[in-house]
């Protein structure tokens, strides 16, 4: 099955999924799912647990290579190539319990030599942590661990920015706000594709909402983001 | 050459165990227990204790050091870590040397903490060249390691990885444990000419180093 926004034809991809399918072992995980990805555009993954959402997105990241069909992302590159445009931030808060926020995304910033990141305390600030906070990862509570998750994504300022359920553990109000910092990412042409179970709080800045079912597009539909 | 990256994965494994200390601690309890444990089974003394005192030492360094092994990816796997380095664009081999020298100063650093323990308890003293002591223990470290560090990788996704890593590192590491144990027995007794087992040390690292590094960027993207 295959979607398309309609208008693809005419502006530059981000990315493209040509008849996608993975299959771990005998378990088809996604079924022929071809879609493509515009800049500046918010994709809103739903679906059911197991339907095919976050290896979707590992497959966008280059982490999962697709058993059959092709992905391509920024006009032709595989993503794995192109890695350094990519960010991804998973259920795990991939960050280390025995270092703060800070060294935290310290390590990672030196992991993109060349590329023009946040500093950590800019990252911090803008998902509304304090940087000066001089606590461990490993003391800090679920919510504050998905903030700095966040930063850390931010921080290579990515134009293809992958989320998976960005708002699992968090309060409504730090919800809110990270809805509105993603609303402000997204203007700058930058891609965002979040899964969620929560699609009222994706709601505000979901141009496509793409419904996934056993692995295949169920629907995809058009969101009502707030201008 | 220390390029930014190796540097920063390397002070950032540092940093992580001066903290926790996990892998230090584990791996000197279990190589003075082995160290105890030997002393109290055999015996040794004058040169018996000299003849076996090579192969001992070896042996509970490499039991010791699986346990780190094992830890120093594990760390990497708990919060999906390394997916976030998979996804940085810098070679996946500087993220393997920097582990590989951060496992090979844990590993000497328990070997110069067990050294005086060792001497006492096997009421050692060298007959041939001592110093040259100091070029094998590293070569014979350096060869643990890093095997060590690649197949810990490699196994790091299997549910058996903590029995996995030895019942394939250990078969792997025989050449460069004999060649440790006969230059260090050679060494202590000073009968004979360590030389060989030296050159035969170098070649083992230099060989298994290098294609540790080629095939580690598979490795680590392997699903």
């Amino acid at each position: 099955m295959s979607a398309q926004a309609p208008e693809v034809a005419r502006t530059p991809l981000c990315a493209r999924l040509v008849q996608v399918s993975k299959l771990f072992g005998a378990f088809p995980a996604l079924r022929q799912i071809t879609v493509d990805l515009e800049p500046g555009r918010c994709y809103v993954l739903l679906g059911e647990n197991g339907a095919g959402k976050s290896t979707l997105l590992r497959i966008l990241a280059g982490l999962l290579h697709p058993s059959h069909g092709t992905v391509e992302v920024f006009g032709g590159q595989r993503p794995f190539e192109a890695r350094d445009r990519i960010a991804y931030m998973s259920h795990s808060p991939m960050l280390y319990d025995e270092f703060t926020a800070q060294e935290n995304l310290r390590y990672f910033a030196n992991l993109y030599p060349g590329r023009a990141c946040l500093s950590p305390e800019e990252a911090l600030q803008q998902v509304g942590l304090d940087p000066q906070l001089n606590r461990t990862i490993g003391q800090y509570s679920q919510g504050m661990r998905q903030r700095t998750s966040l930063a850390r994504v931010l921080l290579p300022i990515p134009e293809l920015l992958l989320l998976d359920e960005p708002f699992s553990n968090m309060d409504i109000e730090s919800a809110r706000q990270m809805v509105q910092l993603l609303a402000k990412f997204r203007q700058s042409d930058r891609t965002i594709v979040l899964t969620t179970h929560q699609r009222e709080l994706a709601a505000p800045i979901a141009d496509w909402v793409l419904t996934l079912r056993a692995g295949r597009v169920a629907s995809f539909e058009s969101g009502s983001p707030q201008p | 050459m220390i390029t930014r990256a190796l540097w920063t994965h390397l002070v950032k494994d540092l940093r992580i165990e001066w903290r926790s200390k996990e892998a230090i601690n584990s791996m000197l309890f279990f190589a003075l227990l082995v160290v105890v444990l030997f002393s109290l089974a055999f015996d040794p003394r004058g040169s018996f204790a000299r003849e076996i005192a090579g192969g001992v030492l070896s042996v509970a360094t490499m039991f010791a050091s699986v346990s780190a092994l094992n830890q120093a990816w594990a760390r990497e796997i708990r919060h999906q870590v390394l997916d976030a380095q998979r996804m940085a664009p810098t070679p996946g081999a500087e993220l393997f040397l920097a582990k590989v020298l951060a496992n090979f100063l844990f590993v000497t650093i328990v070997q110069v903490l067990l050294a005086p323990v060792f001497l006492v308890m096997y009421n050692l003293s060298i007959l041939g060249q001592g110093w040259l002591l100091a070029i094998v223990l590293p070569l014979g470290t350096w060869a643990l390691v890093a095997n060590g560090t690649f197949f810990a990788a490699l196994s790091i996704r299997s549910r058996n990885r903590e029995l996995l890593l030895p019942l394939i590192l250990f078969p792997i590491f025989v050449p460069a444990l004999l060649a440790m144990v006969q230059a260090t027995t050679a060494i202590l007794t000073g009968e004979s000419d360590p030389t060989l087992w030296i050159k035969l040390l170098v070649g083992y690292d230099i060989i298994f180093t290098t294609v540790s590094l080629l095939l580690f960027e598979v490795v680590l993207h392997a699903e």
